[in-house]
C-alpha cells in the first residue's frame, strides 16, 4: 500500500503530515528554511519516516503546498521583469483604482507597482471590446522591442494588451518575435494566465506570473531532483489557491496559482471533515501565529472567487494590495494571530495587530526579548496556556514577563490591571474576528445562523469557543490533527482545476453560439490539466458570473448539464433571479441580465469520506484524571476554577465540563463554564453549550 | 457583568460600527448607480431616539459626513414624533434637508425594541436619475433638477406608500433602477435594524442611550484633545477656481476656540447661475472632513466628533445656495473646501497639511448619440471617473492620479468599452504635471477617447484647475494646469454643452497636485527616479 505525504511550508513552520496505513496521521512540525525551503521538507520528511518506520520508496505521492511564491511578491524578491502592453496603458498597473484604501489618512501610501514605470514597454497594437482590430500589430516596432530588452537583459517578460481576453493573438505573436530571439527567457502573457476583462487586475496577475516564474520553477526542479536522490521517486503535485492539485510542469507555468495554497489546503480540510461529520453548513476558523482565516463551506464545498488581493499592507485593509485574478476559496484573513501586538490609540481602545511579533522576538512570554504583550501573553495570564502543558518543547512560557508586558502595551494607557488588560485583549480580539466572520458570510450572502464551526491552526481551538458565543452559533467542532489542519487538506484535494475567462452576453441578446463555444473551450483546458495527473472519473461544473445591467457587481450562477438552445436566455433568467433573490431577499423584474465572466472547474472524483455520526450524548467514556487551574470565564467574568485535561487521555464518549481547558501537544481547547466538550469516536472534539443537543 | 465596564463598552462600540459597516457593504452590492458602487457615494448610519448619529460606516463620499448626521432630526421633525411607528419606512432628496442635491435620496428607518422606539437607521445613495434636465449644471433653478421628494412616508406599518412610489416612478428615466435602488436604501436599514436588535439582546441592554453616551463622551474628549493642537485665534485662506461662467474665490476664516472650530465663509463669491452652487451643509461636511483627517484621523464619525465643527456664511454666496438656486452638481465647488479650509492652517501645522491638488474630478459624463441620421442608433450614456494629482505631504510626495478629498475609484478601460460606444486611446501618467518640491505633487493623467460604432458624444464639459492650478506649499511649486482639446489641435472650452465628432478623439490633460517645500531640498536618489522612472523629464 502506497504512503501519501502532505507538506506544507508557511511562514514559520514547515508542517510535514503522513498518511499512514491504517488511515491515520503521522505529523512533524519544522522550521521553515528560508534560503532553500526544500531542505526543510526533506529533513521533515527523512525525520518523520525515520519516526514512523517508513521507506520512502513506499511513498506514492508527495504533494506540496507553500508560501514561497507569496514571500517572493511580499518581498519584492522575484525575477528582474519586464512588461509588455498596449500603446497608451503603460501605467494601469501603477494607477491602480485611483483610490485611497483608507479614506481618513493624509499619508497614506499606495502599493508600489509590481514593475516600475522604466520597465514598462509599450507595442502599437489594439483591439476593441469585441476582440477586433483597431489598430494592426506593429511587427516592425515589436521587434525593435524585443532587441531592447535583449539588450537589457530580463529574466522574465510579462505581455498584457487590452482586450486580449477576447482576443489573445497578438499577445501569441509577440511571445513568438521573443522567444524567437530569446528562446530561454521567461514569459507570461496574460490571455494564458488570466483571461478575465479589467486590466487592472489582468496586467497585476500575469506581472506577478512572470515575476516570480524563474523562481518557482528552479525551486520545484530542485525539490523534485532531491526528493528523487533520497529515494522519493514518485510523483510530486502542488496545491493551488482553488484547492486543488495540478502537475509540477504547469505549477512552474502558471505559479500565481501557487498563491494562499496553504490557507486553501486548510479550507480542504474543513470541508472534507464537514462531509465526514454531514454538516452541510461550515465555517472554517484556522488562527495561525500571524493571522486567522475565516471561509464558508455549505455542501462540503469551499466558497470559491475569481479574485483576491495578496500583500495586503496597512491592516489588511482591503485595497491595499496587489489584486491577482484567478480562481481561489475564498477567504477573509485578518490580522489577529497569537502573536498579533495589542496595543492602545490615541481614543483609549484597545487595537490588536496588524504587526506580529512572530517566532523573533515573539510574545513576551517566550523569553526571547519581546515587550509587546500578544494575544499569546493574555492567554497565558488568563489561564488558558500554562507553562508546563504549552505545545511547544523548547519554549519555557514565563507569566511574569506576560504580565509586564500587558501593563506595559495596554495596563498603563488605560489605567488596568495585567489581568484585566489580558481580558481586554482577549475580548477585541475575539471580537475582531467575529465582525470579520460576519462581514465575510455578508460579502457572500449568507446569515450564519445553524452553520457548525471547525476549529484548527494553532490559535483556532484556544479562541473557537467565545467566537461560537459571539457569532450565536450552536456547534463547534475540533478535528483530530487541528494543528496541521493545511497539511493533512492537502492529502483529501481532488485534481482539480477551474478555467475562467470573460465574455459578455445578455438575456435580451443572448449569443448561444458564442456561449456554448466558450464552455467548450474552458472544459477542454481545464480537462487538460487535470488530466496530466489522473485519469480517473472527473466531475464538471460550470458558471456564470451574472448581474443585473447597470450594477457592478456579479454573482454566480451555477449552469446545467447540456449546450445552450435557444430557451438558454428564459433558462438563465430564471436562475438568475433565484440566486439574487437568495443573496438579497428579492429580486428586481423586467431588468435585463448580463453575463460577463464564465468558468468551467474539472475535478477528479474524490471518493466520499466515511461517514461519522457524532455523539451528543454525555458521560458514556469514563471518568478523565484531570488538573485544577484558575481561568478566567468570559461567561460570567470572574475567574474560577477549571479542569486541565489531555486530550490524549480522553476516551470516546467522554466529556468535560467547562469551564475547562483541554491541552495536546499542537494546540489547546477553551471551554467556559457554560460549555461542554464531548470525545467523539475518531478523536474530535464537539462542543456546544450545556442542555442544548447542538445541530443534530 | 463583572468584565470592566470600559472594555464591555469598546466591544459594543466596535460591533455598532460593523453593524453599520454591514449596512454599507448591503447598498454596494445591489446598488445600480455607477457613483454608489464604484465612487462608493453612499453612506450609512445609525441614530439614538433623539436623532443623534452614533455610528456611521466610512465611505467614499466626505460629502455625506453632516449632511446625513442631520438628516435624521429633519426626519424626527418633519414626521412628527406622535406619527412613528414599527415598520416605516421614510424618504426624502430634499437638497436642504438631505445631502446637498436631489440625486441623494435619503431613507431612514425608526427602530423599535420592547415597544420602544431607540433610534433610526439611516442611508444614502445618489440614484441614476432624478428626472428634471437630466444630470448637469445647465439648470437656472432646484426645479429643472428633478423631482423633489419631501420628507414623506415610503412605508407605513409596514405597507408600501404605492401613491409615493408611483409618482416617483413616472417622474425620472430608468424607473425600475431608481426604484430598484430606493428599495436597496430601506433593505440596508433593515440588515441594520435586525442586527442591532440582536446585539442589544446579546448583551442585554433595553436601548442605545447608555452606549450612545459613552461613545458621545469618549470622542468628545478625543475630539477636543486633537484640537489643543491648534492654538485659538482666527485662521484665514482664499483660493481662486476656474468656476463655471465665472472664476470662483472660495474665502474662509476659521475660529478656533476652546469649543470647537468655526469655518464662516464670507468674502466668497456669489452664487452661479448654473447647478454648482452648495448647500452650507455639504460645504460644512468638506470643512469638517478635513479637519478630522488632518487633526484626528482615529475617530470615528459620530455627534459627538461633528459636533464642534460650525459654519455660516452671509446670503448670496457660492458656499450657501439656498432654495431655488440650482444645486445639482454642487460637487465641483464643494470639493475645494478641504484644500481651501486645510490651508487656512498650513502655516500653523506645517507637518500636517499637504499642499493643493487637482480636487474637483474630471468627470467625463457624455451621451453618445447616433453620428449621423442616415444611421440610426439607441442613445447610450457613458459616465468615467477621472482623477488629477493630489498634493504633495510635509514628507511625502503627492498621490498620482488618485482623488482627494473625494474616495472615488475609476473603472477599467476594458469594462467601460465593453457597456458603451467609446474607445479609450490613451490612460497614462502625465509626465512633468507635479508641482516641483522637496516632495513632488502627485501627477495627473493624460486621457483620449473617442467614440465608435457611428456614434458621437454630447456632454457638459466641467473642468477646474484648467485657469487655476494647484499652488505648491513652503517653497514647493503650482502643478501642471488642467488642457482639453481635441486630435486636430482644437482648444476645448473646460465649460458648457460640447460634441465630440464621430472621427475625433478628446484629449484631457489632468492637473497635477503642487509641491511641498524647496524643490532645492529633494533627495537625489527622488530626482534620480523621477528621472528614470520619467516622471520628470
Amino acid at each position: 500500500m502506497g504512503l501519501r505525504i502532505g507538506a506544507d511550508v508557511g511562514g514559520t513552520f514547515t508542517d510535514i503530515v503522513i498518511e499512514l496505513a491504517d488511515g491515520s496521521y503521522a505529523s512533524t512540525k519544522v522550521l521553515t528554511t528560508y534560503e532553500a525551503p526544500e531542505l526543510g521538507i526533506l529533513d521533515g520528511i527523512s525525520q518523520i519516516a525515520t519516526e514512523a518506520g517508513v521507506d520512502l520508496s513506499d511513498v506514492e505521492q508527495i504533494i506540496h503546498g507553500t508560501t514561497l511564491a507569496t514571500n517572493a511578491l511580499i518581498q519584492r524578491s522575484g525575477a528582474r521583469t519586464a512588461l509588455v502592453t498596449t500603446d497608451g496603458f503603460r501605467d494601469v498597473i501603477e494607477t491602480r483604482t485611483e483610490s485611497r484604501y483608507e479614506q481618513y489618512d493624509l499619508n497614506i501610501v499606495l502599493p508600489k507597482p509590481l514593475i516600475q514605470r522604466a520597465d514598462r514597454y509599450t507595442v502599437t497594437e489594439r483591439l476593441n471590446a469585441r476582440g477586433e482590430e483597431l489598430v494592426a500589430f506593429d511587427e516592425t516596432g515589436a521587434c525593435e522591442l524585443v532587441t531592447r530588452i535583449a539588450e537589457a537583459g530580463y529574466e522574465s517578460v510579462a505581455v498584457g494588451f487590452i482586450h486580449s481576453y477576447r482576443n489573445p493573438v497578438n499577445e501569441h505573436r509577440f511571445r513568438e518575435l521573443l522567444l524567437a530571439e530569446l528562446p530561454d527567457i521567461a514569459c507570461s502573457i496574460s490571455s494564458e494566465v488570466s483571461p478575465q476583462m479589467r486590466e487592472f487586475e489582468r496586467f497585476n496577475t500575469v506581472c506577478a506570473n512572470a515575476y516570480v516564474q524563474p523562481l518557482m520553477a528552479s525551486y520545484l526542479v530542485r525539490l523534485r531532483d532531491e526528493l528523487k536522490a533520497r529515494g522519493a521517486d514518485c510523483p510530486l503535485y502542488m496545491i493551488h489557491s482553488g484547492g486543488g492539485l495540478m502537475s509540477v510542469e504547469s505549477a512552474a507555468e502558471f505559479p500565481v496559482r501557487l498563491i494562499e495554497s496553504g490557507p486553501a489546503g486548510g479550507a480542504i480540510f474543513a470541508a472534507d471533515l464537514a462531509a465526514r461529520y454531514g454538516r452541510d453548513r461550515v465555517l472554517s476558523y484556522d488562527m495561525g501565529g500571524t493571522t486567522a482565516k475565516v471561509s464558508l463551506i455549505e455542501n462540503y464545498t469551499p466558497a470559491t472567487a475569481k479574485t483576491f488581493e495578496v500583500d495586503r499592507t496597512a491592516r489588511f485593509k482591503k485595497g491595499s494590495g496587489m489584486p491577482i485574478s484567478i480562481p481561489v476559496i475564498e477567504m477573509i484573513e485578518i490580522g489577529a494571530g497569537g502573536g498579533s501586538i495589542a496595543s492602545v490609540d490615541t481614543l483609549g481602545q484597545i487595537r490588536i495587530g496588524p504587526h506580529s511579533a512572530g517566532s523573533e522576538p515573539g510574545p513576551a512570554s517566550y523569553r526571547l526579548g519581546g515587550i509587546d504583550a500578544t494575544v499569546t501573553d493574555a492567554n497565558l495570564e488568563l489561564g488558558r496556556l500554562h507553562p508546563d502543558t504549552f505545545g511547544a518543547k523548547d519554549i519555557d512560557l514565563s507569566p511574569e514577563l506576560a504580565a509586564d508586558a500587558l501593563i506595559h502595551s495596554v495596563g498603563q494607557h488605560l489605567e488596568l490591571d495585567a489581568h484585566t488588560s489580558a481580558i481586554g485583549i482577549a475580548e477585541v480580539v475575539d471580537e475582531n474576528m467575529t465582525n470579520a466572520a460576519r462581514v465575510h458570510a455578508v460579502e457572500n450572502g449568507k446569515d450564519l445562523t445553524g452553520y457548525t464551526m471547525i476549529a484548527f491552526g494553532g490559535g483556532g481551538p484556544l479562541h473557537a469557543s467565545r467566537l461560537l458565543d459571539k457569532l450565536g452559533l450552536d456547534e463547534l467542532i475540533v478535528p483530530p490533527d487541528a494543528g496541521v489542519g493545511s497539511a493533512v487538506g492537502f492529502l483529501r484535494a481532488p485534481f482539480a482545476y477551474e478555467a475562467v475567462r470573460s465574455f459578455y452576453t445578455t438575456t435580451q441578446n443572448f449569443d448561444v453560439d458564442g456561449a456554448n463555444t466558450i464552455l467548450a473551450e474552458l472544459a477542454q483546458e481545464a480537462m487538460s490539466f487535470v488530466r496530466e495527473g489522473t485519469s480517473v472519473d472527473v466531475v464538471v461544473e460550470r458558471q456564470i458570473a451574472m448581474r443585473y445591467k447597470g450594477q457592478g457587481w456579479e454573482i454566480p450562477v451555477t449552469l446545467d448539464h447540456g449546450p445552450f438552445d435557444d430557451m438558454a436566455a428564459e433558462l438563465l433568467g430564471a436562475k438568475f433571479t433565484k440566486a439574487y433573490e437568495e443573496f438579497f431577499g428579492r429580486a428586481i423584474d423586467d431588468l435585463t441580465i448580463e453575463a460577463v465572466s464564465w468558468s468551467v472547474r474539472v475535478a477528479s472524483v474524490v471518493e466520499p469520506p466515511a461517514q461519522i455520526k457524532l455523539t451528543t450524548e454525555l458521560g458514556h467514556g469514563g471518568d478523565t484524571p484531570s488538573q485544577i487551574r484558575t481561568m478566567f470565564d468570559p461567561v460570567t467574568g470572574d475567574d474560577v476554577d477549571g479542569s486541565v485535561v489531555q486530550r490524549t487521555a480522553l476516551n470516546p464518549g467522554s466529556s468535560v465540563m467547562g469551564p475547562a481547558v483541554i491541552v495536546e501537544s499542537q494546540t489547546t481547547t477553551t471551554l467556559a463554564s457554560h460549555h461542554v466538550a464531548i470525545m467523539q469516536a475518531d478523536g474530535a472534539l464537539l462542543v456546544h453549550r450545556r442542555g442544548q443537543g447542538g445541530a443534530q | 457583568m463583572s468584565i470592566n465596564r470600559e472594555l464591555h463598552n469598546q466591544v459594543m462600540w466596535n460591533r455598532l460600527i460593523s453593524v453599520v459597516e454591514e449596512q454599507a457593504l448591503t447598498l454596494v452590492r445591489t446598488a445600480f448607480s455607477t457613483s454608489v458602487r464604484e465612487a462608493g457615494d453612499l453612506s450609512a448610519g445609525v441614530f439614538d431616539s433623539t436623532g443623534r448619529m452614533v455610528a456611521q460606516a466610512v465611505t467614499g463620499t466626505p460629502g455625506h459626513v453632516n449632511t446625513m448626521a442631520a438628516a435624521v432630526g429633519h426626519f424626527i421633525n418633519d414626521i412628527g414624533p406622535e406619527r412613528i411607528y414599527p415598520g416605516d419606512v421614510y424618504i426624502t432628496n430634499d437638497p436642504w434637508k438631505g445631502t446637498g442635491h436631489l440625486h441623494d435620496i435619503t431613507v431612514t428607518t425608526p427602530v423599535f425594541h420592547r415597544d420602544e422606539l431607540i433610534g433610526f437607521f439611516a442611508s444614502t445613495a445618489h440614484v441614476v436619475d432624478v428626472g428634471g434636465r437630466g444630470y448637469g449644471p445647465e439648470a437656472k433653478e432646484v426645479y429643472e433638477e428633478g423631482i423633489r421628494i419631501p420628507i414623506l412616508k415610503w412605508a407605513e406599518r409596514g405597507v408600501l406608500n404605492n401613491d409615493l412610489v408611483t409618482m416617483v416612478r413616472w417622474n425620472v428615466r430608468e424607473a425600475d433602477q431608481v426604484i430598484g435602488d430606493i428599495h436597496g436604501l430601506a433593505a440596508c436599514n433593515e440588515t441594520g435594524r435586525r442586527r442591532l436588535l440582536a446585539m442589544l439582546d446579546e448583551f442585554d441592554l433595553p436601548n442605545l442611550d447608555d452606549l450612545a453616551g459613552f461613545i458621545f463622551e469618549r470622542t468628545h474628549s478625543a475630539t477636543m484633545k486633537a484640537l489643543e493642537n491648534v492654538p485659538a485665534g482666527t485662521y484665514t485662506n482664499t483660493m481662486t477656481v476656474d468656476g463655471y461662467a465665472d472664476e470662483v474665490t472660495l474665502a474662509v476664516m476659521i475660529t478656533v476656540t476652546d469649543e470647537g472650530m468655526h469655518a464662516d465663509f464670507t468674502g466668497t463669491s456669489p452664487l452661479s447661475s448654473h447647478g454648482v452652487n452648495v448647500p452650507l451643509g455639504y460645504a460644512e461636511a468638506y470643512f469638517t472632513y478635513g479637519m478630522l483627517v488632518a487633526l484626528a484621523p482615529e475617530l470615528p464619525n459620530n455627534f459627538a466628533s461633528l459636533a464642534p465643527f460650525t459654519v455660516s456664511a452671509p446670503p448670496g454666496v457660492i458656499l450657501n445656495a439656498q432654495h431655488p438656486n440650482p444645486v445639482a452638481v454642487r460637487h465641483v465647488i464643494g470639493h475645494f473646501v478641504t484644500d481651501l479650509t486645510m490651508g487656512a492652517l498650513a502655516e500653523t501645522l506645517p507637518d500636517v497639511i499637504p499642499a493643493e491638488g487637482a480636487g474637483a474630478l474630471w468627470n467625463f459624463q457624455a451621451s453618445a448619440r447616433q453620428a449621423s441620421a442616415d444611421d440610426p442608433k439607441p442613445p447610450i450614456e457613458i459616465l468615467m471617473f477621472n482623477s488629477g494629482g493630489s498634493g504633495a505631504r510635509p514628507a511625502l510626495d503627492g498621490i498620482t492620479a488618485t482623488a482627494f478629498p473625494s474616495g472615488v475609484r475609476t473603472m477599467s478601460a476594458e469594462a467601460t468599452e465593453q457597456i458603451g460606444p467609446i474607445i479609450i486611446w490613451r490612460k497614462e501618467i502625465r509626465e512633468n504635471s507635479g508641482g516641483y518640491g522637496k516632495y513632488r505633487g502627485g501627477m495627473g493623467q493624460i486621457l483620449e477617447i473617442g467614440p465608435t460604432d457611428g456614434y458621437q458624444f454630447e456632454f457638459s464639459a466641467m473642468f477646474d484647475r484648467v485657469a487655476n492650478p494647484a499652488r505648491g506649499r513652503h517653497g514647493g511649486g503650482e502643478g501642471a494646469p488642467g488642457a482639453v482639446y481635441l486630435d486636430d489641435g482644437t482648444r476645448f472650452p473646460t465649460k458648457g454643452k460640447k460634441t465630440v465628432p464621430a472621427d475625433r478623439h478628446l484629449i484631457m490633460e489632468l492637473p497635477g497636485g503642487g509641491g511641498f517645500g524647496d524643490p532645492a531640498e529633494r533627495a537625489p536618489e527622488d530626482l534620480e527616479n523621477d528621472r528614470r522612472q520619467g516622471y520628470v523629464s
